[in-house]
């Protein structure tokens, strides 16, 4: 298989994708509604603040591997992390996605994985679009977050 | 040879060979991510022969200026290729007056120009228009943003499981509510070819006009709007092998004459004063400021392209590569087809199993397959069989079998990397 081909779809998000973590809604949590016109990807993020930090946070909704095994690695770093902290995980996440540049200062862990969607230009919004998402539950936006 | 076996041998149609025909469309000889590009995704949009390439540049080069008011050689010269562009459309729809063909910017403008200057004035409080599940999103916003303004209503006529129309249930739903019918000659969805001589025929015998949305058919058949008795018909020049950005509003001369204009400005006025406004003469009416000139040419010399080629051949030729891409691609068994009408042109849009189609035309594309993933601009068709998006592959006639084995190759790549 072509090698970009490879980085993009390593065996970590085939595997989320086909049994997304913590795929599930909750009651009485801070939720939003994500949408990519285009692609149709929909994902709706809901997550738990408790003192200030991620006590749980869960998603449901339909779409491409790539929004798929992000949302489900996204939902298992955050458990823990502050508003704050799940920002700036973003940004390098970002970072990560957009150029395929690993940040020096912060240890991604599994979210690593995403490097290679930096060669499909095409694909960004599908890694991104549940940590907009994400952004919006915690803000508690009730608007949906699109990807346009 | 005699000077007229000469003008015959200069008019007459080419033969259809296929590797002779991809010659002429310089896009398709190259390679993407390292295989030979694979182009099938002409329902999107099509590719360009050299000669409307050649055409373009050759007119920005020497005749362009501005068209209809100059009394100079340039503006002539554009003036009369414009116009000549006009003739080539007339003939090749077989209208039967030139001022029955309006150059807009797509098949878009013409479907938003008839709502505005016909089903506007035409629609009151209660007053119905009829149209079909299948249809493009051009085909049914400008039908509900006037409804909506009107006070009247959508009626949408269903399609059954294989992506056909359900002709009765369209014609009962025809009454005297109805205004206008308006539906897709040929689904870019799914492929299906309606029987849309028949379905005007039972409109006009209940005095109902129609619309028929032509853009993917006219790449694909040779559309006679006298012989259909299409009221408006409408299509774009950048799926039939020309330029974006330039359409065509075919409408019947009585109807046009008695709408009002679309858009007010230059070109479609005779007199204007401050007090009041003689409008312009059919085409004109329609045709306010100035148009994309350079593009009707480039549309003008689609035209003559096609016009060069065994039509019938070419056809015949697509019709037996898309038979042979339904049995190839069904022949896996994770791929379901959506879409099995009886009647189909170029169309095959496909799931596979457990695989999203954003994910298939990633890997189809790093296999130098182009194609079309995503809900192709017609959510309700997607709505229907309740699924998010399909894989397009849609051909023309510069596709070969080999582009079709390519295409196999590829889906059965795309089912590798997920297993």
């Amino acid at each position: 298989m072509n090698d970009e081909l490879k980085d993009l779809y390593q065996e970590i998000i085939i595997e989320h994708s086909k049994r997304p973590r913590n795929y599930r809604s909750q009651e009485s949590a801070r939720s939003a509604h994500g949408y990519n016109p285009l692609c149709g990807d929909q994902v709706e993020i809901f997550v738990k603040m408790n003192d200030g930090r991620v006590e749980d946070v869960s998603f449901q909704g339909s779409g491409c591997a790539i929004s798929t095994a992000s949302a489900s690695v996204m939902t298992e770093a955050l458990k823990g992390k502050t508003e704050a902290e799940a920002e700036e995980l973003f940004g390098h996440f970002h970072d990560l996605v957009t150029s395929g540049e690993e940040s020096d200062e912060l240890d991604l862990g599994k979210l690593a994985v995403f490097g290679g969607v930096s060669e499909f230009p095409a694909r960004v919004k599908c890694a991104t679009l549940c940590w907009h998402t994400l952004k919006a539950a915690i803000a508690g936006k009730d608007q949906p977050v699109t990807t346009e | 040879m005699s000077a007229a076996a000469a003008a015959a041998a200069s008019t007459a149609r080419r033969a259809f060979d296929v590797e002779e025909v991809r010659r002429d469309f310089p896009a398709l000889h190259q390679e993407v991510h390292g295989h030979p590009l694979v182009f099938l995704d002409n329902a999107a949009s099509s590719q360009r022969p050299r000669s409307v390439i050649d055409e373009i540049a050759r007119f920005d080069g020497h005749d362009y200026a501005n068209i209809h008011r100059g009394v100079h050689e340039l503006s002539q010269r554009a003036t009369a290729a414009f116009e000549g562009a006009r003739d080539k459309v007339r003939g090749f729809i077989n209208a039967a007056d030139r001022k029955e063909i309006i150059f807009v910017r797509g098949t878009t403008e013409a479907i938003n120009l008839v709502a505005s200057s016909y089903a506007r004035p035409a629609l009151n409080l209660g007053d119905e228009i009829v149209l079909t599940t299948m249809e493009h999103h051009s085909n049914i916003v400008p039908w509900q943003m006037v409804c909506r303004e009107r006070g009247a209503v959508l009626r949408v006529a269903p399609i059954n499981d294989r992506g056909e129309l359900e002709v009765d249930e369209l014609v009962s739903l025809l009454s005297p509510r109805t205004k206008l019918l308006t539906l897709v000659h040929v689904s870019n969805a799914l492929g299906t070819v309606n029987p849309v001589k028949e379905i005007i025929a039972a409109a006009h015998e209940r005095g109902i006009r129609v619309l028929i949305d032509g853009a993917q058919a006219i790449p694909h058949m040779r559309v006679d709007v006298q012989d259909l008795d299409a009221d408006f018909y409408a299509f774009s020049s950048h799926k039939m092998f020309g330029p974006t950005g330039v359409g065509v509003l075919y409408g019947k001369q009585d109807l046009l004459d008695a709408m009002p204009p679309y858009q007010g400005g230059g070109d479609m006025i005779s007199v204007v004063t401050f007090e009041k406004t003689f409008y312009n003469s059919l085409p004109a009416k329609f045709e306010a400021g100035t148009p994309n000139i350079t593009g009707v040419v480039g549309l003008g010399a689609a035209i003559d392209y096609l016009e060069r080629l065994d039509w019938d051949a070419a056809i015949a030729h697509e019709r037996e590569l898309l038979a042979y891409a339904t049995e190839r691609i069904s022949a896996i068994p994770e791929v379901t087809i959506i879409g099995t009408a009886a009647e189909k042109e170029s169309v095959l849009s496909f799931l596979i199993d457990g695989i999203h189609p954003h994910d298939v035309g990633t890997i189809l594309d790093r296999n130098g397959v182009a194609v079309r993933a995503g809900h192709h601009c017609a959510q309700p068709v997607m709505q229907r069989y309740s699924i998010p998006a399909t894989t397009r592959a849609s051909i023309a006639f510069y596709n070969t079998r080999e582009d079709i084995d390519a295409l196999e190759r590829a889906v059965r790549h795309t089912i590798e990397v997920f297993s």
